[in-house]
């Protein structure tokens, strides 16, 4: 009798702390423009570490679903779940938006398209790595410059070019000081809505290896959000397709982009041109 | 005159006015939106301050108009005159005597009292304005208390002159709740803005009243390794010898000539005559 009740709470022990706790999850999220459909009807939980890609030609829906995601469009229905530090899973949608806001510059980032959306252009690079620093509370100059410093270095930025302005910044160190600037704060969520859209491809390569050391080294969970299937093979562990505002077909990466199911799916693998 | 309502503005008007400043002191620094009336000067004249004060003041008031901290220049001298036309009121130059002190860029040197009205002219009352170009952006960035951007701006400081090189309309943080802009003072000034008189703000073109009550709170920004100072030009003043006065530093040649000055007239003035009433009184000292 002792035993078995001694293995039970070693049973409910275990599973709690072994069934590991999604970080973020979204139910039945659907948003629309008047008749039309942005995106409805979409599921996924999101683990701790976990990158999630979500593809799918222009005006899929993808876009809409990661802006309502990330809090910037107000969803018509469903409830978008982040596991927050004090209170667990929190529906976000319903947050009061002082502390959305909060969270959004604390635990969560958004690494826009274009560089330009996601960073202040009047202000040097060292400032806009600092900001987020300072709008949780830094006062110290000297110590937000070294962190400031310390981000661009790893972002392959020259530390030399700290008091620079991004306007004097090329396409692909813009979008590496827009990642630096974001992930200042040790967020825990990271949305990317094409990160690598209008880079060359060499300057795309080395963008897509300093992320994925990031998100290893970090740990971060990422909602990638892209048409480019290479950049999903290398960063995504998971995969969602969309179509027209509908998931299609959802699974490892590997596996769906190897083993494509879905109709559209395979028209969209098939329609990658290999040099 | 009698052609005109008293202080020009008609009785609604100032009603309306005076609401505003009502709320404004009533939740210190927080902007209050007002319905600027079209006053006889352009806009950035201190159509703002002119009309607060028009709200504000009684006809028993004694009026004081400065500008830049002197009682006779164009601005501080028509201003002074159109309320002495519309209004009646006593003026004078004298800081102590006045009920109402109406200024622009600067808090004068004597210090003020409970039964004084300090009204600035404000042109830009929103602080965060040249950070972030939208008005809904800053006014949810005021209720929700975000403001690590103004922190952005001293920080572009630092990193580009090695110091805080914002010299005035110095922001300020208000009883720990809204962040403030001073209006054009020097940041010579801030210190001085927790007082023991009323201080208004109004902002003509912008619309904007706002408030600080007697004694209240108010603490300029800066970085724990680079702590605000409240700078002036290393001199003393040429005319009376003042070395904790603000001063204009004031070119007298072509030559390279300059030399230092008090910026608030009045309070040279005052100190001048003191000098030399002393010197006389020495002289009949020693003739005695």
């Amino acid at each position: 009798m002792t035993l078995q009740k001694s293995s039970e709470e070693f049973f409910t022990e275990f599973s709690e702390n072994s069934a590991p706790r999604p970080l973020f999850r979204v139910a039945n999220i659907e948003k629309r423009y008047g008749q039309r459909i942005g995106c409805t009807g979409v599921n996924f939980d999101l683990y701790p570490g976990e990158v999630m890609g979500i593809v799918g030609e222009s005006g899929s829906g993808k876009s809409t679903l990661l802006n309502c995601l990330a809090g910037h469009l107000e969803p018509d229905q469903g409830e978008v779940l982040f596991d927050t530090r004090d209170a667990g899973l929190v529906d976000t949608v319903t947050m009061a938006e002082p502390e959305r806001r909060m969270l959004s510059r604390t635990d969560w980032a958004f690494v826009h398209q274009h560089a330009r959306d996601g960073l202040r252009m009047s202000v040097s690079a060292g400032g806009n790595v600092g900001e987020r620093l300072m709008a949780v509370g830094a006062r110290h100059y000297g110590q937000i410059r070294d962190e400031a410093i310390d981000w661009l270095g790893r972002v392959e930025i020259n530390e030399t070019r700290i008091d620079d302005r991004p306007s004097a910044f090329s396409g692909g160190m813009q979008q590496r000081l827009q990642i630096a600037r974001n992930l200042v704060t040790g967020p825990r969520l990271v949305f990317m809505d094409e990160p690598t859209g209008g880079l060359d491809v060499s300057v795309q390569a080395r963008l897509l290896d300093l992320l994925r050391g990031l998100v290893r080294q970090m740990g971060l969970s990422a909602i990638i959000v892209t048409h480019d299937l290479a950049v999903v093979r290398l960063l995504a562990d998971r995969l969602m397709v969309m179509k027209d505002g509908h998931v299609v077909e959802t699974g490892l990466t590997d596996q769906v982009l190897d083993d494509p199911q879905h109709a559209y799916t395979q028209l969209l693998v098939s329609s990658v041109l290999q040099v | 005159m009698n052609d005109y309502n008293f202080a020009y503005l008609d009785e609604q008007t100032k009603r309306m006015i005076r609401r505003a400043i009502l709320k404004g002191l009533a939740i210190p620094g927080y902007q209050v939106p007002f319905a600027s009336r079209e006053m006889p000067m352009p806009f950035g004249w201190g159509t703002g301050g002119v009309q607060v004060s028009a709200a504000t003041l009684t006809p028993e008031d004694v009026f004081k108009v400065i500008d830049q901290g002197a009682d006779d220049t164009t601005n501080a001298v028509s201003i002074r005159k159109f309320f002495q036309a519309t209004a009646g009121v006593d003026t004078t130059e004298e800081t102590d005597k006045a009920t109402v002190i109406q200024t622009r860029h600067r808090i004068p040197e004597a210090a003020l009292n409970e039964d004084q009205i300090l009204v600035y002219q404000v042109p830009i009352p929103e602080p965060l304005r040249f950070l972030e170009p939208r008005e809904t952006e800053t006014r949810k960035m005021h209720s929700l208390e975000e403001y690590g951007l103004m922190h952005v701006k001293l920080y572009e400081d630092i990193a580009r002159h090695g110091a805080i090189a914002t010299a005035y309309a110095y922001p300020v943080k208000v009883e720990g709740r809204y962040v403030m802009d001073p209006s054009p003072i020097p940041k010579f000034d801030n210190p001085k803005m927790t007082m023991p008189a009323i201080q208004l703000f109004g902002a003509g073109r912008e619309q904007r009243i706002y408030a600080l009550p007697p004694y209240t709170e108010v603490v300029s920004l800066d970085f724990e390794d680079y702590p605000f100072e409240a700078s002036k030009a290393d001199h003393s003043c040429e005319l009376c010898g003042a070395d904790d006065s603000y001063l204009d530093e004031v070119i007298v040649d072509d030559q390279g000539g300059r030399i230092f000055v008090c910026s608030d007239t009045a309070y040279c003035a005052s100190r001048q005559t003191a000098l030399q009433d002393a010197a006389a009184a020495q002289h009949e000292e020693i003739s005695a």
